[in-house]
């Protein structure tokens, strides 16, 4: 019973970590919850190489852009240099890239302004050996948050270019 | 949707009584500035010599009644406070007993059921002080049609005490918001009429739809679709519920393969229904194309490296605006409709976006941005940079104009803890009657039909 919590404490305290750190680097994404910690000794088993889980964990999915910007920040080109090594090892691999913002613009400014983030990835991938008819790029705007609260720890995390594996990817 | 769209059969308009001409100032609502003294008007039940008749009167009434009040420019009078019963419309009201509850005009209407079943709703609409009729006019319709009907009669009231047409047997296109069964995002595009009647779905949610706008001649919209990553601009005729493909990113089975990876957003209509401007993707950044619907021929008009997005047409078709960063920040420009003579009409602190021209064609209206608050405004189109704010608050975007450019629709944003919360309002083009437009749930992005034929 003690054990348990000081486990929601400790969850509590990350969350609480994360939500006021603007996601300047790729370590901070809200987006993928922490590890359950287990009181069992655990062999930790990594994801199969070449699946998407791998990607994510071991590429990252994710580059974040300051406000109205579009150009690529240290961090996200550090990113998008693991993406691309990933995808020259996993070479069946299809991509899409897809721009997003926060909710504080307008809509199609939005759509714009993510046209233009994913454009940013996409052509920093392709300087990086990417072959460019392996990538799909979309703009979501503001429409597909992944942080749905208001504010601008959340405004931040949506601010992005996510990769997602969309074919040739290993089950 | 045909039963939606099905013509008033047989529409019948007739001056009843010729009415006389008079040397002394007509009734009439100034419209020129903010209203803030609606004109009072009676509007008893329209009589009917059934239950079943006089029945569907009150229903008309009140869809008439609610019209007029909606547009801010009417003040219906207390029904509690009428004195006369009309009991038949063809005899001259005791004009002193409307007078006397402050009624400068009375509405008085009868509807008849035919022996085919249709309905004949005639009426009259008085100036009390002077004495005279205004108009007389009578419509024969198929019995589901009734709600239109009253719209009719308002649209006719409407235009003959202000001068100007009305905007009540209209339609409006929206994008309805919600979350899925998987906390994904539902925009789904959604039609009602523009009381709020009739509410039904468009497109369904297996995939979003934004950015709906509607052709000024026909009943055909334009919207953007994405499905799987792929983002698609449709034509959509309503009547026929056929879509076609305009243009599509990623080249897709579409009319016009623009660009492999070209994305098109919001596309609108020319004045008179035959073009579209609409923003692509071309090289990186989006540029103002315009898009020819029979010889579906593409030009490009403008050719910057910032993105030029959001064309709207003047009403006369000879010029669009536009909003571009090329200047630095988002601001509005206008240009012919061949591309030539850019220059800006906007030039306040902040970022202007959304600008849609007034059907009127001297004003521009548009969001601004300024730090963290949000306005909606006109500016006039001619260059002089002078412009009115309407509203100003969390979130605006996306205004639309009524057909005869008097009142604007607006996606208007409330900052909650969970995310904002997205509804449609609409104002008066002077700043007042703010109304919350009767949606269901969430909604954004209204188009506004023309006057239904």
């Amino acid at each position: 019973m003690k054990m348990k919590l000081l486990v929601i404490a400790a969850l509590g305290a990350f969350a609480t970590a994360c939500a006021s750190t603007p996601p300047v680097q790729e370590a901070a994404p809200i987006a993928r919850p922490p590890a359950q910690p287990t009181a069992q000794p655990h062999e930790p088993t990594g994801p199969v190489a070449g699946s998407i889980a791998d990607f994510v964990q071991n590429a990252g999915d994710r580059v974040f852009y300051g406000y109205d910007r579009h150009d690529l920040t240290p961090e996200a080109r550090e990113t998008l240099r693991r993406q691309a090594a990933w995808l020259a090892s996993y070479s069946g691999t299809r991509i899409l890239v897809a721009g997003n913002c926060d909710e504080r613009g307008t809509r199609e400014y939005n759509l714009a302004l993510g046209a233009r983030r994913a454009n940013a990835a996409r052509d920093y991938l392709v300087s990086q050996g990417v072959d460019p008819s392996r990538i799909s790029t979309v703009s979501y705007g503001k429409e597909r948050p992944a942080c749905r609260d208001s504010g601008e720890a959340c405004w931040a995390v949506n601010r992005n270019a996510t990769t997602t594996i969309t074919g040739g990817y290993t089950n | 949707m045909t039963r939606l769209f099905r013509a008033l059969s047989a529409l019948l308009v007739s001056l009843a009584f010729a009415t006389a001409a008079t040397a002394q100032e007509p009734l009439r609502v100034d419209v020129t500035q903010g209203n803030l003294d609606p004109l009072p008007v009676a509007l008893p039940d329209f009589i009917g010599a059934s239950d079943e008749a006089a029945t569907r009167g009150s229903d008309i009434t009140r869809v008439i009644t609610n019209d007029l009040a909606s547009s801010g420019l009417f003040a219906p009078v207390d029904p509690a406070a009428y004195i006369e019963a009309i009991e038949n419309i063809d005899l001259r009201p005791r004009f002193s007993d409307w007078r006397v509850i402050n009624a400068s005009a009375l509405l008085a209407g009868r509807v008849t059921i035919q022996e085919d079943g249709r309905l004949l709703v005639a009426f009259r609409l008085w100036d009390t002080r002077l004495e005279d009729q205004l108009l007389g006019l009578q419509f024969v319709t198929a019995p589901e049609n009734w709600r239109r009907v009253a719209h009719k009669v308002a649209d006719a009231v409407y235009q003959r005490l202000t001068g100007e047409a009305g905007y009540f047997d209209t339609r409006i296109v929206y994008v309805s918001e919600g979350r899925g069964t998987e906390d994904e995002p539902v925009r789904q595009l959604a039609m009602m009429d523009q009381d709020g009647a009739n509410p039904s779905f468009l497109t369904d949610r297996s995939y979003m739809a934004l950015l709906p706008n509607y052709s000024p001649t026909t009943q055909e919209i334009t919207y953007v679709s994405f499905i799987e990553g792929q983002a698609t601009t449709y034509l959509y005729d309503l009547q026929t519920g056929r879509q076609e493909a305009l243009f599509a990113s990623n080249g897709r089975g579409a009319a016009s393969q623009v660009n492999p990876e070209g994305q098109s957003l919001s596309a609108r209509f020319s004045p008179d229904g035959s073009q579209l401007a609409v923003s692509i993707e071309t090289r990186g950044g989006h540029d103002v194309h315009l898009f020819d619907l029979r010889t579906r021929n593409l030009v490009r008009l403008t050719d910057h490296p910032a993105d030029d997005v959001e064309p709207s047409f003047s009403p006369d078709g000879q010029q669009i605006v536009f909003s571009s960063a090329r200047g630095g920040g988002s601001q509005l420009y206008v240009m012919n409709a061949d591309g030539t003579d850019v220059h800006r009409v906007s030039f306040g602190d902040g970022r202007y976006t959304t600008p849609v021209w007034s059907p009127r064609g001297d004003l521009i209206a548009f969001t601004k941005q300024s730090g963290n608050q949000f306005s909606l405004g006109v500016v006039r189109a001619d260059g002089s940079g002078i412009e009115r704010i309407l509203y100003e608050g969390y979130y605006v975007d996306t205004p639309a104009w009524s057909p005869n450019g008097r009142v604007l629709l607006f996606t208007r944003g409330e900052g909650r803890s969970n995310g904002t919360r997205y509804e449609i309002w609409s104002i008066d083009l002077a700043g007042f009657n703010l109304r919350r437009l009767a949606t269901g749930g969430m909604a954004s992005d209204p188009a506004w039909s023309p006057l239904i034929e």
